[in-house]
């Protein structure tokens, strides 16, 4: 056999100039199972072209055919860095369609759950910038905060990763002592690590030059591509669901929102590293106006819906009424009121929206999720064309992708 | 300088007349439907007009509703202005048989992946669409899978074999039994007797030999 047979060049790729390079859909650097055909002259990248898809579930189709309650648990695995915003997005959304009003107090626990989840959702995206850019240090070391984190969450709802977190009206239980104690000890310890976390990284030379001019968008193009959260706000534009809408009592915490200018990571990482110190004054916040609580007040952990809240089990089994609700709950046969509505939240990436429609029926009959990261992840050919293969990295995790929510 | 509703709906009907009908404000929200064929110039409107100025594409997709016959695709579009805080819902509805409305491309880049979701999901035909193909699904998925006429698989269904996933033909299996290759049609689980009888399973049982399942 000579030579000559084994190798076989296809038409015309002796004269093709470029290469052509696939980057994922698994490839330690996408931190996700999603793909990048890019097409490189030399290191710079001449384009980009990006395929999702490879863990899409089918959630809105899911969703027609499951009881609102069971919704939840899908909404876990949209954005699974910060599930809880997921959760309580959810639950608002179902509360505003059965016209549901939660006590303050409730109120506020949730407030304290979504902003402890931002903060989670935050430091992975910032640490894995900084693993993109060669410091692994602080990675490791924020990732015993985020342990922190998920051990309260442990204490309030049992899991830890896709939450499933709180119910209709409210949250299943009360905060237990030790929940406090954690939440005390976070808000005691963070801040340290956080200052400590911001000194290894802001003003590091390498971290700068790795980071300042990579993937910019301007502010004009972020809106247009839809961007929310975060990515918007380092393009300079002030727009954060819990200030322009706000749910959940957001309108009695004292905040501001953090902006950037040239929308590149460096601007990023700043205006995550910021909210996360505004995230710890609001549960600052919100921890002293739950101490204010007095009297029956003090142990309201839910709303009074007995036809969508699960009724305690010591009543099930004593009351007849609390019995047939359990009951008409857990098998989902609860007529959900007919009518159509958009609720959104501000999550870890940016505005997640659920629209739900309701014939009437004990299903949703159309459901669908904004989920922010699916509609800016297309900004990424823009956003990486002419620069180099090394910044196309580092703009794709400082633009905080999550492969689970953009692909539903 | 506040926008409210009724400013938009009168700056509506005075641009588009009786084109633009179905006024409703469930919870708050500003909702209207306009004729297919006008979606772009009654977007246009709002994205241009000094005073609306909607330059946010929200959130864009359809709904299936087959009891309407001639409108079965709503599309709808959430609007969002964000200099005065207040937002919007549009809705064109196109037959099933021509599913043809004009793409919002040229005037929100984050329209193009929300379309082809859309068109993925639903068939919706984005006219003038740089590249409507499949974003989600399989590029070689031949249907829709959003649309109502397709009822999610029965999950007692029993001609399938997953035994790898407890699943045999007659029942749940342990997967251990099943790579053991014992026989799995006796060990019929309680998901046999919960069937919610969609559609698909009645079709299913009704093609199967009834030799095929042993009774337990």
């Amino acid at each position: 056999m000579s030579v000559e047979q084994h190798i076989k060049l296809p038409e015309g790729s002796i004269e093709k100039t470029t290469t052509t390079l696939n980057l994922g859909p698994t490839h330690p650097a996408t931190h996700g199972v999603f793909q990048n055909i890019l097409e490189l002259d030399g290191e710079r990248i001449v384009s980009a072209e990006q395929t999702v898809g490879y863990i899409h579930r089918a959630f809105e189709k899911l969703a027609e055919r499951r009881p609102l309650y069971q919704i939840t648990t899908l909404t876990d695995r949209l954005n699974y860095c910060s599930s809880p915003i997921n959760n309580m997005g959810w639950h608002l959304t179902c509360e505003k369609l059965l016209g549901v009003k939660t006590p303050k107090r409730v109120d506020y626990l949730r407030v304290i759950i979504m902003e402890l989840s931002r903060i989670s959702d935050h430091l992975i995206c910032n640490s894995v910038v900084g693993v993109d850019s060669g410091a692994f240090t602080g990675f490791l070391y924020v990732m015993q905060y985020r342990e922190l984190i998920y051990e309260i969450y442990e204490e309030v709802c049992g899991s830890r990763l896709t939450t499933n977190m709180g119910r209709i009206g409210g949250f299943e239980r009360n905060f237990t002592n030790a929940a406090w104690e954690k939440i005390e000890k976070f808000l005691a310890e963070y801040p340290v690590v956080q200052k400590e976390f911001e000194n290894l990284f802001t003003r590091n030379r390498i971290f700068m030059e790795r980071t300042i001019g990579a993937g910019p968008i301007s502010a004009e193009r972020a809106l247009n591509y839809g961007f929310t959260g975060p990515n918007l706000r380092a393009a300079g534009v002030d727009y954060d669901v819990r200030v322009h809408s706000p749910y959940s009592s957001y309108e009695d915490f004292e905040f501001e929102i953090p902006v950037g200018s040239t929308g590149d990571c460096y601007d990023r990482f700043l205006v995550r590293n910021g909210e996360m110190w505004q995230s710890l004054r609001i549960i600052e916040q919100a921890y002293r106006k739950i101490q204010e609580f007095k009297g029956t007040e003090a142990d309201v952990y839910h709303a009074d819906a007995p036809a969508y809240y699960l009724p305690e089990k010591k009543d099930v089994y004593t009351k007849m009424e609390a019995l047939i609700w359990h009951f008409k709950i857990v098998m989902g046969e609860t007529e959900i009121p007919p009518g159509e509505v958009y609720q959104s939240v501000e999550g870890g990436n940016g505005e997640v929206g659920y629209y739900l429609i309701s014939d009437g029926g004990r299903t949703p009959y159309r459901l669908h999720f904004r989920r922010p990261c699916f509609i800016y992840y297309q900004a990424y050919s823009e956003l990486t064309k002419g620069s180099m293969l090394s910044d196309a990295i580092i703009t794709m995790s400082s633009l905080n992708l999550i492969a689970g929510e953009m692909d539903a | 300088m506040s926008l409210t509703n009724e400013t938009i709906k009168e700056r509506l009907k005075a641009k588009f007349g009786d084109e633009v009908s179905n006024f409703e404000e469930p919870y708050g929200l500003l909702t209207f439907e306009a004729p297919k064929d006008l979606n772009l110039k009654v977007m246009q409107f709002l994205f241009d007009d000094e005073e609306l100025r909607f330059q946010f594409l929200t959130d864009l997709t359809a709904v299936h509703y087959p009891g309407q016959p001639g409108r079965e695709l709503a599309v709808v579009y959430h609007l969002h202005n964000l200099q005065d805080n207040i937002r919007l819902r549009f809705k064109v509805f196109s037959p099933i048989a021509q599913p043809d409305v004009f793409t919002a491309t040229q005037l929100y880049a984050s329209a193009n992946w929300m379309e082809r979701e859309t068109y993925d999901f639903f068939g919706v035909n984005f006219v003038g669409h740089p590249n409507l193909k499949r974003i989600l699904n399989v590029d070689e998925m031949t249907y829709f899978p959003m649309r109502k006429e397709y009822p999610l698989e029965d999950q007692t269904r029993i001609d399938k074999d997953d035994a790898m996933f407890g699943r045999g033909p007659g029942g749940i299996v342990s997967p251990i039994d099943a790579r053991a290759g014992e026989s799995v049609a006796g060990q019929a689980g309680p998901l046999n007797t919960a069937d919610q009888g969609g559609p698909a399973s009645q079709e299913m049982r009704a093609g199967q030999g009834a030799d095929e399942v042993k009774p337990q």
